[in-house]
């Protein structure tokens, strides 16, 4: 075998095995956004009842609560940003991190010093990399999140928000992840989860909040109801962000990979071609020797004949 | 028959029961709370313990018992939900697992640990 054809042989061989390795990444990838898709239905009952039992008790009473009443002039907000623990997820990360990005640079500009909680270690290490300051970061959980895990991230943040301005607590909690849309379709979304601003709570509830809510009866009171009931709200809605993340990230895995496995395809058409040129002109250049040689053979005896 | 509420139980990541009742009781933190059908607009933190749901089924009365670990109940328009970063049916609750977790949790001094085989312990014995 000459040495040309014996190259696009081993190339050919090695695009093989890696497109065997992504075509089962695309396939576990798909495997696993039915299973987050699920998880996101499953934790819905208990975020719409607890919108609507928070919207019921900040409409239904004149309470005034440090997480809802908006600060005169916010001073600290703090950003979480929710990105995933391993890549090859095509833009799926760089693009949360960007939303982030620009979601800071807003609040920098209306003059807010700006805390980031970072989940996942992507946006850790690109944070780490340019020596920016974070103020707490998770990892190890984005590809199946738990409501363990939800606490566990809310509860800094709850903190944070509960504590005074002047001593490093901050005013307003934002969150940047990435929105499943569709098996197609991610997109990185900010939200401002505190202060909560009623519009966008009952918004997001499509008409089905056009009912008037009764007067309700609190027990034991309004105040410590809503107390309650507050961080129980911010976790279900980390939990759904990181649910959403989960399912978004490996919808972005199978794209990623699908694509891999394409041009894995690709590349080893053109080499085959490439390696069937090279056996053909090998064949053709050891048939013209041995006519050459075989008609030279022919002459010399012709001339010794004489 | 009686007139009947509609009850929705709902953990942060599924839902655990629905159906209709006639009487809910639970344990709100300034006491126990019956609930029946046309009560008035309820909204309450709970406490962690046994939720006793009184069912009414074409062939007869029944009761669920859930362990709820902490939660809220509300109730309004005839429609109760009680929700809860956990909750178990009574009879999904393995008693002799939830005793040796509560002699763990008493060895190991966890009092969150303890609460929680406490609550399972106790909603198995209402059943």
């Amino acid at each position: 075998m000459g040495a040309q054809l014996r190259v696009y042989k081993r190339r050919i061989k090695s695009v093989t095995a890696t497109k065997k390795i992504t075509k089962a990444m695309e396939m576990i990838a798909a495997s696993r956004i039915v299973k987050a898709q699920r998880q996101v239905a499953a934790s819905t009952p208990y975020a719409t009842e607890l919108t609507r039992a928070v919207t019921a008790v900040a409409t239904g009473s004149n309470t005034k609560h440090p997480l809802t009443t908006e600060a005169e002039s916010p001073v600290r907000a703090a950003v979480l940003l929710i990105t995933s623990d391993r890549g090859l997820a095509g833009g799926y990360s760089a693009n949360a991190i960007k939303a982030a990005e620009q979601l800071t640079a807003r609040l920098k500009a209306e003059g807010k010093e700006v805390d980031s909680y970072i989940v996942g270690r992507k946006g850790v290490s690109y944070y780490g990399f340019r020596e920016r300051k974070v103020t707490e970061s998770w990892t190890g959980f984005t590809d199946s999140p738990t409501y363990a895990d939800a606490k566990k991230v809310a509860g800094p943040l709850i903190a944070a928000v509960q504590q005074d301005t002047a001593e490093g607590g901050v005013d307003e909690l934002h969150i940047v992840f990435t929105e499943f849309i569709s098996m197609l379709t991610q997109t990185p979304v900010q939200n401002r989860l505190l202060p909560l601003s009623l519009e966008t709570a009952t918004a997001e509830e499509n008409g089905a909040k056009t009912e008037i809510l009764p007067l309700f009866d609190f027990e034991p009171s309004a105040e410590d109801v809503l107390d309650a009931l507050l961080p129980r709200y911010v976790e279900s809605r980390i939990y759904n962000a990181l649910l959403q993340a989960a399912a978004s990230k490996h919808a972005a895995t199978r794209r990623a990979m699908k694509s891999a496995t394409d041009n894995a395809g690709e590349l080893i058409k053109s080499l085959s071609r490439l390696a069937n040129a090279a056996r053909q002109a090998e064949i053709t250049q050891e048939i013209s020797e041995i006519v050459g040689g075989a008609s030279a053979l022919a002459d010399a005896t012709a001339g010794s004949d004489k | 028959m009686a007139a009947e509420l509609h009850v929705e139980l709902v953990a942060a990541d599924r839902q655990v029961w629905s159906g209709e009742a006639t009487l809910v009781v639970a344990r709100t933190t300034s006491g126990d709370i019956g609930v029946m059908p046309g009560h008035q607009p309820l909204l309450g933190v709970l406490e962690s313990g046994p939720v006793t749901i009184r069912t009414s089924t074409p062939e007869g009365a029944g009761t669920v018992v859930v362990a709820v670990h902490g939660g809220f109940i509300s109730f309004a328009d005839n429609k109760l939900s009680l929700l809860a970063e956990i909750a178990e049916l009574a009879d999904e609750i393995d008693a002799q697992r939830a005793e040796r977790a509560l002699e763990r949790a008493k060895s190991d001094s966890d009092a969150a640990a303890e609460r929680r085989a406490d609550v399972r312990l106790r909603a198995v014995a209402v059943r």
